[in-house]
């Protein structure tokens, strides 16, 4: 196995250029370091102008998202030696306005992710004193893939809908919707569902399925859209033939 | 859905990455999502020409020897198997997608999802098999 790979990293530098440009590195290579290593060690050791993110290294945090070689990846869990003898391309997400280097602007996936209200939402609170609200492991079941997200918005980056229509809520986003509806102790489906069934949440899903491939947590958000669009088409359907029903 | 973010003090110049026309090309999933896509006019079509098929039968036999000579045409035949192909296309990739949308439970237990898909093949297969019987057979 080659010592050496060589990583052409994009650097995007707002002062000095237009559009981002490529830079190449040349790093070791161990059996056991991810891209994130090679990174660092750019950093470290080369080029301390270099800017991306991370934080834990352990695929928890969701903030080493880059693409690599094309396709989204959380930087911390993609072995360099996978892509011996290189070159790795090392890119910023994509479909996220670029502020610098590797680092993508967030804010418009944070604001959406606050507008499905991703907590559990209840009418009434028991009091302390009567204790948890218990589960069983079947009602947990229901939800617990969907709780895996960890918002490191590798899903946004592979959504080409999510790229060709910025209004377009997203898959993360609506997967922790999905998340709290299945939960047997939230009670804000309905609240939930008046954003997600707006032509800018679900409807907009025209199930690429990409996000479902490309998530580091197997979460699945395409089969979460998917469900939802069956609740809000039943729910619409409700509505219609029995109007006076409770909403 | 939610404000366009705008730069600030401190990131005055973002790039914003343009969406290639071709994008489709990319990957070889977002070619065969835009395929599955596709094939939903052709799924139009045989919807379409069924009914044609349907009407001539009821006209009568000089109407439905039209309809034959006509489907005979290389224009209709190519237009027929290149249907066929996205039919199948259709059929295949959306019982492929199905355990994804669908949550079954028996017995308190959820079924596997390649189940779901195998019983969307199994009732393809059965549907064929009677209409295989019915203009073959009977």
């Amino acid at each position: 196995m080659a010592d050496q790979i060589t990583l052409q990293v994009a650097r995007y530098r707002p002062e000095e250029e237009a559009e981002p440009t490529f830079q190449e590195y040349d790093v070791p290579c161990p059996k056991d370091w991810v891209v994130l290593d090679g990174l660092n060690y750019v950093k470290d050791r080369l080029d301390g102008t270099l800017s991306y993110r991370w934080s834990c290294r352990m695929g928890i945090c969701g903030s080493c998202g880059m693409t690599v070689n094309g396709e989204p990846k959380l930087t911390c869990a993609t072995f360099l030696s996978d892509y011996a003898p290189g070159p790795v391309r090392v890119e910023p997400l994509r479909n996220f306005p670029v502020i610098r280097d590797l680092v993508v602007e967030i804010g418009d996936f944070m604001r959406k992710l606050s507008t499905v209200k991703p907590w559990i939402i209840r009418k009434d609170h028991k009091p302390l004193s009567d204790g948890e609200y218990l589960q069983t492991p079947q009602e947990m079941e229901e939800y617990q893939q969907f709780s895996m997200c960890i918002n490191c918005m590798l899903c946004y980056a592979a959504c080409p809908i999510y790229g060709l229509d910025q209004e377009f809520i997203g898959p993360a986003a609506i997967a922790l919707a999905q998340r709290y509806n299945l939960d047997s102790r939230d009670e804000g489906a309905r609240e939930r569902l008046e954003v997600l069934s707006q032509h800018e949440g679900i409807w907009g899903c025209t199930f690429v399925g990409e996000c479902t491939e490309v998530c580091p947590k197997d979460v699945d958000p395409a089969g979460a859209i998917q469900r939802y669009k069956l609740t809000a088409a039943l729910d619409s359907l409700q509505a219609f033939l029995v109007p006076w029903s409770a909403r | 859905m939610s404000e366009r973010p705008a730069p600030t003090e401190y990131h005055p110049r973002w790039f914003r990455p343009r969406v290639s026309t071709y994008w489709w090309l990319e990957r070889r999933s977002y070619l065969v999502f835009i395929l599955r896509e596709l094939s939903s006019v052709f799924v139009a079509w045989s919807v379409v020409y069924l009914l044609l098929l349907v009407r001539a039968v009821s006209q009568g036999d000089s109407r439905y020897e039209q309809f034959l000579a006509w489907s005979d045409s290389p224009v209709v035949l190519v237009i027929n198997i290149v249907s066929l192909c996205f039919v199948v296309l259709h059929a295949i990739t959306w019982f492929n997608l199905a355990p994804q949308a669908m949550v079954v439970r028996v017995l308190g237990k959820r079924v596997p999802g390649r189940w779901i898909m195998a019983s969307n093949y199994v009732a393809w297969a059965l549907s064929s098999a009677l209409v295989v019987w019915l203009v073959l057979g009977a």
